[in-house]
């Protein structure tokens, strides 16, 4: 009898250690973190994470694949964040000079208050969609997004063609995000 | 003696009630948020958003806000990660009873084990019998070493 019990013991300690070795292959193989940026730049066409977040802009929420057959610009952004406010009102002029031909800026905010997140958006007049990620959630868990800012574009298939790590705010970089973005819009 | 405990214990239920009922203290606050960009307590951080919570938490106190209704809002800008100790509710209960209940346990686990070990060492039962066998072997021993 007591050599059952121990026999029972030891199969749930095992169970236990593989049920925590499941954990961790599971957290390793979901964790998108960083990945992204590492495989746009090697030139392959990572799959943009989906997401659905409360907007700023307007009541409701956005799907990300909801914009599937359009380009997305993805800029993730902080009120208190100097960069973003340097490069918002260059977001805005590509948003309005490329949204007839199918492109959608879509402005993640991500640790801050949804007050100054308006602000922001008031300051720069900024009249593209804005999504709140107030925990970064999304940003860091789905996005491996470090720092502020970050930008994603992603193709019409809901690819990500290039990632834009800090402001895009130096002349290279802008005529970079406008190549990526006609990249995107080709697809 | 029974007169000066009782109103001992009155003054610290009443002290402890005036305490509770006053304004929350910034700095009390600041150390139990957390920054969600550098991910150490508001009091340790001079990131801008931790800056920016610092100014939100004057303005709520200000305002007439308690402890928790600061908190309950800086959750729902922030999330629960802004928390620097879990909620003692809800799941977050968990993280405050799992501890307890491991202490338990390994006390338990450890009174067992003491109880077993001491057990083996103990003295023989002098009511039981000796093996028959044995008994006999020991008496020709014995007769022979007597003998």
């Amino acid at each position: 009898m007591a050599h059952r019990g121990r026999l029972v013991a030891q199969g749930v300690a095992v169970g236990l250690v593989a049920l925590l070795f499941l954990l961790l292959v599971w957290a390793l193989v979901t964790d998108a973190g960083g990945d992204l940026a590492e495989a746009a730049a090697r030139g392959e066409r990572p799959e943009a994470p989906d997401f659905t977040l409360e907007r700023l802009d307007r009541e409701g929420e956005l799907t990300l694949s909801s914009l599937r057959g359009k380009a997305v610009v993805l800029n993730v952004w902080a009120s208190w964040c100097l960069p973003c406010k340097e490069e918002a009102p260059f977001l805005e002029q590509v948003w309005r000079e490329e949204r007839a031909r199918g492109l959608v800026v879509v402005g993640l905010d991500a640790k801050d208050f949804r007050k100054d997140a308006r602000r922001f958006a008031r300051r720069f007049d900024l009249t593209f969609p804005l999504v709140f990620d107030g925990p970064g959630d999304v940003a860091a868990d789905r996005y491996g997004v470090t720092g502020f800012p970050e930008t994603f574009v992603v193709d019409r298939e809901g690819m990500v063609l290039e990632v834009f790590v800090g402001g895009i705010t130096a002349a290279e970089d802008r005529a970079r995000l406008r190549a990526a973005v006609n990249r995107a819009l080709a697809t | 003696m029974r007169a000066l405990l009782v109103a001992l214990v009155a003054f610290l239920v009443l002290a402890a009630g005036a305490q509770a009922a006053g304004p929350p203290n910034a700095a009390d606050l600041e150390a139990e948020l957390v920054c969600p960009v550098c991910e150490t307590t508001l009091d340790q951080s001079d990131a801008p958003v931790a800056q920016r919570m610092k100014a939100f938490i004057r303005v709520r106190i200000a305002a007439g806000d308690n402890e928790q209704e600061i908190k309950d809002a800086l959750v729902a800008e922030f999330g629960s990660g802004v928390l620097a100790t879990p909620p003692k509710r809800g799941f977050g209960l968990l993280a405050w009873l799992l501890p307890l209940g491991a202490l338990v346990a390994g006390v338990i686990t450890v009174v067992l084990l003491v109880q077993r070990w001491s057990g083996r060492r103990g003295p023989p039962d002098p009511e039981r019998p000796l093996d028959p066998d044995l008994e006999r072997r020991l008496d020709e021993e014995l007769a022979r070493f007597e003998g």
